[in-house]
């Protein structure tokens, strides 16, 4: 038997996650993304794949779906996928992730269309029905998809309800990271998973090689950045997806604003992002330990000194910071701001976060452009300042390196990274974790080899036999016959014995031996080693024995 | 396995669950810790001063309360988990965490079950401070009543309460309340899950908790042992108005229940009313008996007859009739007090009622009045995984939970911790509509609302069925006041059990003897039924007798089998035994070969001259030893000496066969394969 990978996104790339899996007949799809950076048919990942050569249904080929978390780039397919392709069977996600996915589903589509122009894949009717067969997951409840086959979410940080997802097919066990974040940050906790036991492990990779210092650091830089601008009387432009890093960077600039006694308006674009921030307050069970703590007081996400944003706003003078949507300055709003703000030397744009090769933001970012083409006849001249927060909430190379060791799995698959730096934490993972590391590109599948265990019997004698051993070699150990109160569980140290028993259309059964020995006529044969030597002394001992007593013997019959 | 009832609990198990304690697999579990409130009532209330009723004869002292039946159990043999499935039944565990042998007890409880627990109990103790604010602490001594006079009153009132018990209460049973410090080290003990979360005790067991419908945060418990998985379940409600549908899907399977739903033995039926209900079931089984024996579409059926909507439109007609009450009530002008404390009644009847208000046009202040108001009201506002499916739409379409937010938002709900808080005063108009604790009516808000009400004919009182009424109120006669009593549903209804139990396909049930009329056993029942009865201890027969054991293939290859006749086969087995997550797993063990003293096991004779042909077979040079007697009988021993390709002697006799070589452990192996293939050993 084997586990069979499919990575049909984010393959050497970012963009477009989705990584089928298929265990033992079950086959599972790991995120269902859209690349950002294509607008035609390389923006969603080759679902036909997954299909046997001439058929069609996708609800029979694939048996669940698993949305890791709401960012486009993992769920911007989905409507696509189950209503275009027709794909009818279960979509598991959690809680947060169906609540906010729709917010990130419909801006995607009105930037799309009403700014772009670009013809819908998808429309809002197909975003809710989709939506609607949705099953919700909590964190690390168990769920049975179907016999044999059970998935649990662990909480990974990242964004609001961001989660890696298990799969356990019969013995089978795979762990699908998404993104996920090994440090807490200002409103999520870091990630957390229990140490499974696991044959594969597929985890990101965005940042393979960096290692990122303390935070706090990045975090004083950005705001005085923003101070320095706004008492400039400059203009500030945050281009941010309305969900994650906004209220991050929000409850930063709230408290900063409200220590340092500052009157300047943080505005939010749209009513989305506000919208956003109340279901953030009613899943607040989902951010960081702190918060929840601070939540019987006050709820964090109640902020004093964001203000209700027009559009006129965008041609006021005197100085501002502004939160706008979308993120990577992809089109809609915040590029109409840009566009404004950003041949002003005075004023600021910041950028926090990955930008997806294609964006203005990824312009911005690689290098210092004074002139960026919308199209033919469009361009900015940019004088503004370039902020570039790496404020990412994926982990850094060092967390990568420690999820993968705490786990221990037997194999590890890297995707959503690039690929020089791929193929450098591969080799750090085979070197210094010794377990095989593969990367493939899109569409390429990786095969792993996996063992099955036998279910056979026990008899309570033989239980019994192995733990008395344990128990007087620990005397540690509470009961009699199972031991360490670690969850985990625990091993006998020595070598367990006994006979196994296998009959015909039976399960086999292990015995002790002195239960068996009746039962089947059958005899005990003792079978001892000894050196060598032991068998000349013994012999010498023997004749010489022997020969004292031939001795007396004579002595005996002279007398 | 043994199970031994500790309590049937109280009222209809909503505020005092029944309590076990399970022993299986060498491991003592206590399942739910209550506490028994119902001592309260012999004492008389906070007392305020001249205007106090008649407290005719109850006690004037600081109360003590009814020490649960498993402190005795935890101090007779000690407890290894205990598992609690509701937040009532937490309220008792602060008393047994400050016991010394609980130190390695570990404690599992859902994590909304916790929160609401911990509040729960730090209501109940700072409500408990008025009392001693009132009669002074004293702790030390034992308290003056406990001699005399007033201590036979005690008890032939908690007599009174529960018959059953009689000769059980002495002064042994009655214990003073925790404090604010038990609460936190007990808090501190517990383990939190959520639902459908494994979580593996002591290696061996898995535990899961699936929602049961009763509350938020209340949960069925599936404990699964290697070699028998039960289901603890506690009262349950199929389709709840507020809290997750009870999860009977994931307790399809489990070989025993320990059915512990005493809602209908105990409950709101008066007796003639219950008497009907069971004829009316077992006529209408006797028919539908063979809807059970067929699979497939007829357990659909019973899905559609066990969730059907019945008991939350029950439920809501219910409450719609209370909410009609309390706007008569405003109506007239009168005051309204609620002291409920079901949480999932209250925020229904905050929704109901403040609808029913609007409609009318009235616009009545609401008030919570208590130490956790605040507290609880947040919270519940931001549990959505823990509610009913309708409930969790509203989180997807972006609405607030409850309907209390708006309330909060358009000023017409105010919270206050304590009736003395700053600002109540300001706020405070009649009529109104309170909701307080305590329901026992002898501490918290509801003692002094009740003392300004009660001469007011005009005013309402909201009480809870199921609670003495008469013994209640005794302190507050003479009353004018309305009272209204209501019951609610508190757990799965007599008829539906029977659906239930063939839904779950068990092998045995756990029934309360109490309620063995209600739910008859049957000819061609696929399951038995085994009565528990309050004290005693039951042997629960072993489901299976072996083990579960996985075998890794890495192993199983190296096994080396021997064919005894056509349909039998045994190898030897030597592996590591593993045990994670409740299963046992044989790994191969690292060196096979280390022992020195091993023994096969054989049909065949051992036989020197075989053993020396099967060698010589094998291109082993050998001899028997030239001292030795080759006529000699075969029980006496021969040597072989082994010259090439190693050099070895082999002693022999038909008991023993001892080896000599040196370390050279190819050359034992090969006499060893030799031995066994003569002799067809393993």
């Amino acid at each position: 038997m084997a586990i069979e990978c499919l990575v049909l996104g984010a393959g050497q790339e970012v963009g477009k996650s989705c990584v089928v899996v298929t265990i033992g007949g079950k086959r599972v799809m790991f995120d269902c993304g859209m690349h950002m950076g294509h607008h035609d048919s390389r923006r969603y990942p080759d679902f036909a794949r997954v299909l046997a050569p001439g058929a069609t249904d996708y609800t029979a080929a694939i048996s669940c779906v698993v949305i890791s978390h709401f960012h486009l780039d993992h769920i911007g397919a989905l409507p696509y996928f189950t209503e275009v392709c027709g794909y009818h069977g279960p979509v598991y996600m959690t809680y947060p992730t169906k609540a906010l996915a729709p917010l990130m589903l419909e801006d995607y589509l009105k930037v799309m269309v009403d700014h772009r122009g670009e013809e819908e894949q998808y429309s809002y009717e197909d975003i809710l029905r989709c939506m609607k067969k949705v099953i919700p997951l909590d964190l690390k409840q168990t769920i049975q998809v179907e016999k044999d086959f059970l998935i649990r979410a662990y909480y990974a940080g990242h964004v609001l309800g961001a989660a890696m997802i298990y799969a356990k097919v019969g013995d089978a066990a795979i762990v699908y990271t998404g993104d996920y974040n090994m440090a807490p940050d200002r409103h999520l906790g870091a990630a957390q998973i229990d140490r499974l036991k696991l044959n594969l492990l597929i985890t990101e990779s965005t940042y393979a090689k960096t290692v990122r210092d303390s935070k706090h650091a990045r975090e004083r830089e950005f705001l005085k950045a923003v101070h320095k601008c706004v008492s400039g009387g400059g203009k500030v432009l945050i281009p941010a997806f309305a969900l994650g890093r906004a209220q991050e960077l929000c409850i930063l600039l709230d408290d900063y604003w409200e220590r340092m006694n500052l009157k300047i308006p943080i505005y939010f674009s749209a009513g989305l992002t506000i919208q956003a921030n109340m279901y953030y307050k009613m899943l607040i069970g989902w951010t960081s330990q702190k918060i929840k703590n601070s939540y019987t007081v006050h709820n964090p996400f109640d902020f004093k000194h964001v203000c209700h944003f027009e559009r006129s706003f965008i041609n006021n003078p005197g100085p501002c910071v502004l939160f706008a949507t979308p993120g990577m300055v992809s089109g809609g709003f915040s590029l109409e701001v840009f566009k404004k703000w950003a041949p002003s030397e005075k004023n600021l744009v910041t950028l926090p976060g990955y930008c997806v090769a294609g964006t203005i933001g990824h312009k911005l970012m690689s290098g210092k452009p004074t002139r960026i083409d919308i199209d033919k006849d469009t361009h900015i001249d940019v004088r503004c300042q370039i902020h570039q927060l790496s404020f990412s909430p994926h982990t850094d190379s060092k967390g990568i390196m420690d999820l993968t060791e705490f786990l221990s799995p037997n194999h590890v698959i890297l995707v959503h990274g690039e690929k020089p730096q791929m193929a450098f934490l591969k080799e750090r993972i085979e070197s210094e974790l010794g377990m095989q590391c593969y990367y493939p590109a899109n569409n390429e599948t990786v095969s792993i080899p996996i063992t099955q265990n036998l279910k056979i019997n026990a008899t309570e004698k033989f239980i019994t036999s192995c733990c008395m051993d344990e128990t007087e070699n620990n005397l540690q150990k509470q009961s009699p016959i199972f031991g360490s109160d670690m969850p985990e569980g625990c091993g006998t140290e020595g070598v367990a014995e006994g006979i196994l028993l296998m009959e015909k259309s039976k399960t086999p059964k292990i015995l002790c031996e002195d239960e068996l020995l009746h039962s089947l006529g059958m005899e005990k044969h003792f079978v001892h080693l000894e050196p060598l030597l032991s068998s000349r002394i013994e012999e010498v001992k023997h004749t010489g024995g022997s020969a004292v007593q031939q001795g007396s013997l004579a002595d005996s019959g002279c007398e | 396995m043994k199970l031994t009832c500790l309590d049937t609990g109280g009222d209809d198990g909503y505020y005092t669950p029944a309590s076990h304690l399970l022993e299986m697999e060498g491991l003592r579990i206590l399942l739910d810790c209550p506490v028994d409130l119902s001592a309260l009532t012999a004492f008389s209330p906070v007392p305020l001063g001249a205007s106090a009723g008649d407290a005719g004869d109850l006690i004037h002292a600081v109360p003590y309360y009814r020490s649960p039946t498993a402190v005795a159990a935890a101090k007779a043999g000690g407890l290894d988990a205990v598992l609690v499935s509701s937040a009532t039944g937490l309220l008792g565990l602060p008393l047994l965490t400050r016991l010394p042998g609980f130190v390695n007890t570990k404690v599992y409880v859902t994590e909304v079950a916790a929160r609401i627990g911990r509040l729960m109990m730090t209501e109940l103790v700072e409500m408990h401070c008025e009392f001693v604010r009132c009669y002074g602490p004293g702790r030390d001594q034992a308290p003056v009543w406990m001699e005399g006079e007033k201590l036979k009153k005690l008890l032939s009132a908690l007599q009174k309460i529960m018959p059953e018990d009689e000769g059980n209460t002495n002064l042994a049973s009655l214990m003073p309340l925790y404090s604010l410090e038990n609460i936190e080290e007990c808090t501190q003990k517990v383990q939190h899950v959520k639902y459908g979360e494994e979580v593996c005790f002591n290696g061996i067991l898995m535990l899961k908790a699936s929602s049961s419908g009763l509350e938020l945060g209340n949960c069925v418990w599936t404990i699964k042992g290697p070699r028998a998985s039960m289901t603890y379940l506690p009262s349950s409600i199929f389709v709840s108005a507020h809290a997750l549908d009870f999860d009977y899907s994931s307790l399809k399977g489990n070989d025993i229940i320990l059915f512990s739903d005493f809602s209908s033995l105990n409950g709101m039926y008066d007796n003639c009313k219950m008497g009907e209900h069971v004829v009316d079931e077992i006529d209408g089984f006797l028919a539908c008996d063979s809807v059970f024996r067929d699979d497939g579409i007829d357990e659909d059926e019973n899905i559609k007859y066990l969730c059907s909507n019945d008991d939350i439109t029950e439920e809501i007609e219910r409450i719609s009739f209370i909410s009609s009450c309390i706007t008569d009530a405003i109506n007239s002008g009168g005051s309204v007090l609620i002291p409920i404390g079901r949480l999932g009644v209250v925020l229904l009847l905050l929704e109901h009622m403040s609808e029913t208000l609007h409609s009318s046009n009235m616009k009545v202040p609401i008030f919570m009045i208590s130490e956790t108001a605040e507290e609880i009201i947040a919270f519940t506002n931001a549990l959505p995984e823990w509610l009913c499916k309708s409930r969790q739409e509203k989180l997807f379409s972006g609405e607030a939970l409850f309907g209390h937010v708006k309330l909060l938002k358009e000023g017409k709900l105010s919270l206050f911790p304590h009736l003395y808080s700053k600002g109540l005063l300001a706020a405070w108009k009649e009529p109104c509509i309170v909701f307080c604790p305590h329901w026992i009516l002898r501490h918290g808000p509801a003692v002094h609302l009740l003392h300004r009400w009660r001469a007011d004919k005009r005013c309402l009182l909201v009480l809870e069925q199921g609670v003495d009424a008469e013994l209640t109120l005794k302190p507050f006669m003479p009353l004018a006041i309305q009272v209204l009593g209501c019951s609610f549903l508190s757990g799965i209804k007599v008829e539906k059990i029977n659906p239930l139990l063939g839904l779950l396909k068990p092998k045995l049930v756990l029934f309360p003897e109490g309620q063995k009329s209600l739910c008859p056993a049957r000819e061609k029942q696929p399951w038995s039924f085994l009565y528990y009865s309050k004290g005693k201890t039951v042997e629960v027969p072993n489901m299976r007798e072996e083990f579960d054991v996985c075998l890794t293939t890495e192993a199983a290859f190296g096994l080396q089998p021997m064919q005894l006749d056509k349909t039998t086969a045994v190898a030897r087995l030597k592996a590591k035994l593993l045990l994670s997550n409740g299963q046992y797993v044989l790994a191969a063990a690292k060196n096979q070969l280390d022992q020195s003293e091993r023994h096969l096991l054989h049909r065949g004779t051992v036989d020197a001259s075989h053993l020396l042909s099967a060698l010589q077979e094998k291109g082993i040079v050998c001899s028997f030893s030239a001292d030795a007697d080759n006529s000699a009988p075969t029980d006496r021993e021969r040597v072989i000496s082994i010259t090439s390709p190693g050099e070895a002697v082999v002693k022999m006799t038909s008991e023993r066969t001892t080896i000599y070589c040196d370390d050279d452990a190819k050359i034992a192996e090969h006499i060893c394969d030799a031995l066994r293939s003569i002799c067809n050993g393993i």
